[in-house]
């Protein structure tokens, strides 16, 4: 339980500084600091258990599916980060409660320093891969933030992008190489995975899974070719700096190095990969770090150097190169965190961080002078510090190594040269910041930093030194633990002392010291040489690159989405036809076994008038009237062939159908554009022709096999239970408002929808209203034909009986309430066309929406109705009644659901049609009216 | 309860109706009734997945006209599941529509329930034809609130929404001619036992049919070529509307993993899985375009309008892969990106309300009213949908990597893990440039506590998804484990039709 108390407790502090303002600032530091406190003190009692050689672990199930389970560890190698992030931890919010302005928003900062505290204790005591990977990520984005947290200004927020970009992208490689791993050992769980090393080693998917999880670890750890973007997170605010960019963060790259080297290492892949890539970086960096003129710059790519080192160290298959690795994370954490915050104080202090305006601020600063001084020595690797002994270890083991075989000299060469870089780096750090002269050009007179701020230096520096002195006492213990755990064998006997008697390394260390004083004297001629190289930017290149990938992006989606309906429809259709199309072409013969019925004379004419019409249609379209009027006859000559192969009710419909669709058509000729487009080109013509002609052939060819074959259907079942079951003996209307009367449900509300969208589109709708016609003609003045108008009126009232007698026979006989709703709806219509909306209106007083939506309203109570029965909804029932003077009679309750159907087909249509209709009557309010 | 399964149907249609018979009228009183019916709603789902986890496939037989004969709704964990997601789903993006949207044109609180009605429905019904019918309840439904509000950009972008649908409308039409032509059924259930048994001869037939469906629902989901669609309806749509829209993707999804594992599944004999490799490949493609969009957008509607896009390529991919664990991730993920996905596009109309005439255009402005919590919701949010963890997202696309075999690693792996870089690159930049380079003093209204439950109420499934992903995962893993079980839900129909099924 306590291995979730140290993460957790953070975790809950993340949330305790918002709790706090940012006016009382110790306050909210203190609120801050308690529950990492409290972590530690928990990870103190733990640790001499832990250092006896006890694992305490604990899980939970928590996603089985995915193989995740909420599994820490506290072993020796956790053991060492969890001190060194709660320990250097602590020292941070302290030094950041003086190092923040007024002007910076503390609770949140505090709050994002914690839950990236949260995320790095994760890393470093997850017990599951996929939980490992998670808070890795975790790390990432906090890291965005915090880099990001001077918003103001654009390298910050360039910065963060940038290394969230790229530790990003190092995240999703490491997942998909965990996944690897994961499959190759067939668990997730940690123990399991450090104890499989033949396993995997002998798996072919090894090496991807080994590519995959080092870009993970080389992206975090900024290796070369990914280290552009640590410098660019110097834009933080130092003491994230500090934290992240020395003992955190940039460690976890080198953490999970050490962390699956039980799993991973090994191999020759492993030994080249890892070792060479540490190498290479660690003499870029340093090359860098000493020609560079910011002080956390210099600290930055010193960093990467460092890096680079362990990474190398870790590299190397050897155990002992392994202890000094993990040495070395932990004295490279030390001091610097403490040189970051030492750059922070002289920024804070002086308000630059250039190196070339500071000079001789030992004067105004002499204590941090000295803090400085000693962790720079231990950077540069002096003798009585930590620096060295963790140095020499390096030296010593690349003496070692049989990597680059013959050539294996160049090790310890280049690793030399690496130590030369250092020591002069580190020289010039010190000197040319804090002596060599007076300061010119400050913006303020520096002066001492204050206490609380100067302590958690003071307190580095003094391990620091500690270490140096009694390594043996002070760090043998925990190391050896963390190399047991990083091993998973017993590590070898260590010996850490200052004097191992007159050997190599020492002779290396003592020439990297006296090189990097002389290169450190030489300097000028490096810089002048470097010189020579054009200065790149890796922030401007990142953002370059982003721009112009937008830029590609954007051009490619505004190519393919060119806002052209007529290519969108192209591709739907060419879909369809593509797979309908190859289908049939799997089909031996289109034909199936029925024969085909023999044409006669009026088929032939019928066909005949069909095909033309559909042709004209296409042809005339831009004389529209013609064009319509074709399309009428099409549709009727659907409904005569309704008719002829006996479907009366099919017919019927179809017409009226037409009728309306027709009249619609016609309202909505009056605002087309006077002028039609430009025809299309030829080309265009051409293809558009062979996708119609094509589509057509397709489907008339699936008609034709379809029709050809032989169907075994339910409709059987329907044609015998319609009168037993649905008390009906016309089978379409019993299939309609009985059998699939939810569908027809269904429909008729689409119908009303329909009916209400119109009104939505419409109501706010302001059209073009020409007055005459494109050739100047006006209008005809006479808008209501006086013939219309009567014969329309006396039709009235007989389309109204014709669609009761429809609407009641509809359950026996062709008709019912979809048609009767048409004819209702077409009379009325018609009064609207003869007499104008203004007329209609007056006479028709109603709203057409409550009557289109109380017809879904009763049929949709009509099937509840089922249920007072106990029977599912819109379950039927009918009888037969005996009226006195009427006879009798058969009721349905289907006649009430088709009552529901008739009224909301004449209410939609009418809701439809009339509003139409009304957009170009006088009544709708137009400018002019407004403005008087 | 014997009629809980019809009532995701008839409570939105009864609200609908009731809420539509006059135009006028309070607008409290609509509000009210509208909530209460969506707060019903969830209820409801939340019964029926209850309900469901027994692992029995009911079916509610509407006119007691028994299956294969009458139409049924079928209850299964997956029709719950989508039933209670889109009650979710609604309720969030409603709570957000009070606040204000729901005034800027007429009868915008029945057509939200009748919208509700169709999803539900197409989610339940048991019947091709009536699935057909749904899809054109949705249509019309979603057609008209797109347009609620009225403008330009709104009516351009619906008229191809619209157009392209009634295409697909067609196509959905020529395709049940085919396969009633040659399987003689329409009931899904029934259409699986007689696939079993079609005549050779009648193969390329009914190969044609499944495969025209395959671009209807294609069309819906917006697959490529079909998508084009959606990056300007979803942009042009009042927020609400358009977080309510992301469930309608899933639509065509639902249906494609509920034809082409029930019916043209693995009995299917020769046209077993006919459909797994195309939408495999297109889905892959979907996916790639829609990274490619997330980082070309200039706007934060179309930049959340192209991350739906990359989901749906995600989700789509997921079927391709054809296999049960892969079903089990993809539903996990499904749920994710549909209710986060809602919740940002809410998040992004927020944001631009408070941008001044910046708006929903990704360039510098003005600082918000109330950066804190929409940068918050903003960076939840933006990590759920690039599916990073902590939150949902990296969970649903971690166990799709999982799932996928060897051969199929290849592709789907940088793919899938590419789109998340270019999704997490895009919203970087965006969330940099809205909330970091703001200048000047706050101005702009604040949120309401209305807007702040909606959008909160979808983001925050995001944590919750994470917390709870145990029981969720283990949940779509049954699911996925029932759906390939196709002889159970054959007989849970087919079998008890003749003695009369029980709701």
């Amino acid at each position: 339980m306590s291995l979730l108390l140290i993460v957790l407790l953070p975790l809950l502090g993340s949330l305790l500084p918002s709790l706090s303002s940012n006016q009382r600032r110790h306050q909210c530091a203190l609120l801050t600091a308690a529950m990492p406190l409290i972590a530690l003190l928990v990870t103190l009692r733990e640790t001499p258990g832990v250092i006896a050689g006890e694992v305490p672990r604990l899980a939970f199930s928590w996603v089985p599916a995915l193989g995740l389970d909420l599994a820490l560890r506290l072993d020796g190698l956790s053991l060492l980060f969890v001190l060194l992030i709660l320990g250097i931890g602590l020292l941070i919010i302290l030094y950041a409660r003086h190092y923040l302005s007024e002007a910076d928003n503390m609770p949140r900062f505090y709050a994002y320093l914690m839950l990236f505290m949260t995320s790095m204790l994760g890393i470093v005591m997850a017990d599951n891969l996929i939980l490992l990977w998670m808070f890795w990520e975790l790390t990432s984005l906090s890291s965005f933030l915090l880099i990001g947290f001077w918003s103001h200004q654009s390298a910050a927020r360039k910065g963060a992008r940038m290394a969230l970009a790229v530790t990003g992208m190092g995240g999703l490689a490491l997942l998909a190489g965990l996944i690897l791993i994961g499959q190759i050992v067939g668990t997730f769980d940690m123990q399991t995975v450090l104890d499989s090393r033949d396993v995997i080693l002998a798996d072919p998917r090894y090496l991807p899974a080994l590519l995959l999880i080092l870009l993970g670890a080389f992206t975090k750890s900024a290796q070369f070719p990914f280290q552009f973007w640590l410098p660019q997170a110097m834009a933080a605010p130092t003491p994230v700096s500090a934290f992240l960019h020395s003992a955190t963060m940039v460690k976890a790259g080198v953490f999970l190095l050490a962390r699956l080297h039980p799993a991973l290492a090994g191999s020759q892949e492993w030994l080249y990969l890892v070792s060479l890539t540490g190498l290479v970086t660690m003499l870029y960096g340093a090359y860098f770090a000493l020609i560079k003129l910011d002080l956390k710059t210099i600290l930055a790519y010193s960093t990467v150097s460092h890096l680079g080192l362990i990474t190398m160290l870790f590299g190397l298959n050897s155990q002992m190169a392994v202890v000094a690795g993990l040495f070395h994370i932990l004295n490279h954490a030390t001091f610097k965190a403490a040189l970051f915050m030492t750059a922070g104080i002289v920024d804070h202090e002086c308000g630059t961080r250039d190196i070339r305006k500071l000079k001789g601020l030992w004067r105004y600063m002499p204590m941090t002078t000295a803090l400085a001084a000693i962790t720079a020595a231990s950077m540069a690797g002096f003798p009585l510090l930590n620096g060295f002994l963790s140095k020499e270890m390096m030296l010593a083991e690349t003496l070692e190594t049989p990597l680059l075989g013959g050539l294996a000299w160049l090790i310890p060469v280049l690793a030399t040269i690496g130590s030369i870089l250092a020591a002069a780096y580190s020289l010039r750090y010190v000197r040319n910041t804090f002596f060599d002269g007076k300061p010119r050009e400050l913006e303020k007179t520096p002066h001492e930093a204050s206490f609380p701020m100067r302590l958690p230096v003071l307190v580095l520096a003094i391990v620091c030194i500690i270490i140096g002195l009694f390594p043996a006492f002070s760090a043998t213990g925990i190391l050896t633990t963390a190399a047991d755990a990083a091993l998973t064998m017993p590590a070898p006997e260590l010996h850490l002392s200052i004097w191992h008697g007159f050997n190599l390394p020492l002779l290396m260390s003592a020439i990297a010291l006296i090189g990097g004083f002389m290169v450190y004297v030489l300097r000028q001629h490096l810089f002048t040489f470097h010189r020579q190289f054009p200065s790149r930017n890796s922030l401007a290149i990142f953002e370059g690159a982003v721009q112009r990938l937008v830029r590609f992006t954007q051009w490619g989606i505004d190519t393919l989405e060119n806002g052209s309906l007529q290519r969108y429809m192209l591709w739907v259709v060419i879909s369809a036809l593509a797979v309908s199309g190859m289908s049939l072409m799997g089909i031996e013969t289109l034909k199936g076994e029925l024969a085909v019925q023999k044409a006669d004379p009026l088929l032939i004419v019928g066909a005949a008038i069909t095909c033309f019409a559909g042709l004209a249609t296409a042809f005339l379209h831009r004389r529209r009237l013609i064009s319509l009027i074709m399309l009428s006859v099409v549709g009727l000559m659907a409904s005569l062939a309704f008719a002829r192969f006996s479907a009366p009710d099919l017919a019927l419909t179809q017409l009226a159908v037409e009728v309306v669709t027709v009249i619609l058509l016609m309202l909505a000729l009056f605002f087309l554009p006077q002028k039609t487009p430009k025809e299309s080109s030829a080309s265009r013509i051409v293809r558009d022709v062979l996708l119609a002609a094509g589509f057509g052939g397709v489907v008339a060819s699936l008609n034709y096999a379809l029709l050809t074959r032989p169907l075994n259907s339910i409709s059987d079942y329907f044609l015998e239970h319609s009168v037993s079951g649905g008390g009906g003996h016309n089978v379409v209307n019993v299939i309609l408002v009985d059998f699939r009367g939810f569908d027809t449900l269904g429909e008729i509300t689409v119908l009303c929808i329909a009916g209400i969208g119109i009104y939505k589109l419409l109501n706010r709708l302001r059209l073009f209203m020409p007055s005459s016609d494109s050739e100047g003609r006006p209008w005809s003045p006479d808008r209501y034909p006086m013939i219309l108008a009567s014969v329309s009126q006396s039709l009235l009232p007989m389309a109204l009986l014709v669609s009761v007698f429809i609407f009641l026979r509809g359950h026996n006989a062709p008709g019912g309430g979809f048609i009767a709703g048409l004819v209702t709806a077409v009379a009325l219509i018609l009064m609207y066309i003869a007499h104008g909306v203004e007329w209609a209106q007056q006479r028709l007083s109603f709203q057409y929406q409550p009557i289109a939506v109380s017809g879904v309203a009763i049929a949709t109570l009509t099937g509840v109705g089922s249920w007072a029965f106990g029977y599912p909804f819109l379950t039927s029932a009918f009888g037969h009644f005996h009226i006195p003077l009427i006879g009798d009679v058969e009721l349905a309750t289907a006649m009430l659901f088709d009552l529901g159907v008739y009224l909301t087909v004449v209410g939609a249509t009418l809701m439809i049609l009339a509003n139409l209709g009304k957009v170009t009557t006088s009544h709708r309010p137009s400018k002019q009216k407004e403005k008087a | 309860m014997q009629h809980l399964i019809i009532l995701p149907v008839l409570l939105p249609l009864l609200t609908g109706v009731a809420l539509l018979i006059h135009r006028g009228g309070a607008l409290t009183l609509r509000r009210t009734a509208n909530v209460l019916s969506t707060i019903a709603l969830v209820v409801v789902g939340v019964l029926l997945v209850a309900e469901s986890t027994d692992d029995a496939i009911r079916y509610y037989a509407v006119g007691d006209w028994q299956p294969p004969f009458g139409i049924i709704l079928v209850l299964d964990r997956l029709s719950a599941l989508m039933v209670m997601l889109t009650s979710v789903l609604a309720l969030g993006s409603l709570l957000y529509a009070c606040a204000g949207d729901d005034e800027q044109g007429s009868n915008f609180h029945g057509l939200f329930q009748l919208q509700l009605m169709g999803i539900n429905g197409a989610f339940l019904t048991g019947d091709l034809f009536n699935l057909f019918v749904f899809f054109e309840v949705l249509l019309i439904a979603s057609y008209a609130l797109l347009m609620h509000g009225g403008g330009k950009a709104r009516t351009h972008a619906g008229f191809h929404y619209v157009a392209l649908n009634l295409l697909g409308s067609m196509l959905f039409l020529i395709a049940l001619g085919i396969l009633y032509g040659t399987m003689g059924t329409l009931n899904m259930a029934d259409m699986s036992a007689v696939v079993t048994t079609l005549d050779t001869a009648d193969l390329g037939l009914v190969k044609a049919g499944a495969l025209l469906l395959l671009i209807v629902f294609g069309l819906k989901a917006a697959m490529l070529p079909l998508y084009f669609w959606l990056p300007r309806a979803y942009a042009a749509a009042p927020a609400p509307i358009a977080a309510l829209f992301a469930i309608m993707t899933k639509v065509g999804i639902y249906s494609i993993i509920r034809v082409y594992t029930l019916i043209f599944g693995e009995q299917a004999g020769p046209l077993a899985n006919l459909a797994q490799p195309w939408v495999w490949w297109l889905g892959l493609a979907t996916l790639a375009l829609g990274a490619i969009g997330v980082l070309s957008a200039r706007d934060m509607r179309t930049q959340v309008a192209y991350l739906i896009l990359v989901s749906v390529g995600t989700l789509l991919a997921g079927i391709g892969m054809h296999s049960e664990a892969a079903l089990g991730a993809l539903l996990y993920y499904l749920i994710h990106t549909t209710l986060v996905s809602g919740g940002l596009f809410l998040l992004v109309d927020a944001i631009a309300q408070q941008r001044g005439k910046a708006g929903a255009r990704i360039v510098q402005s003005r600082t918000l009213a109330q950066p804190a919590i929409l940068g918050l919701m903003f960076f939840a949010g933006a990590i759920a949908m690039a599916g990073l963890p902590p939150l949902s997202g990296a969970f649903g696309k971690a166990m799709l990597l999982q799932s996928a075999t060897t051969a199929q690693q290849h592709w789907l792996w940088p793919i899938l893990l590419g789109s998340g870089l270019a999704s997490l690159i895009a919203l970087s930049r965006t969330g940099s440039t809205i909330f970091w380079r703001a200048s000047g003093e706050k101005t702009g209204v604040t949120l309401g506590p209305l807007r702040v439950t909606g959008t909160l109420m979808l983001i925050s499934c995001a944590p919750l998804m994470v917390a709870f992903a145990g029981p969720i995962t283990a949940f779509t893993q049954a699911t996925a484990a029932q759906l390939l079980d196709r002889d159970a839900y054959v007989e849970s129909i087919i079998a008890r039709g003749d003695t009369g099924g029980d709701a």
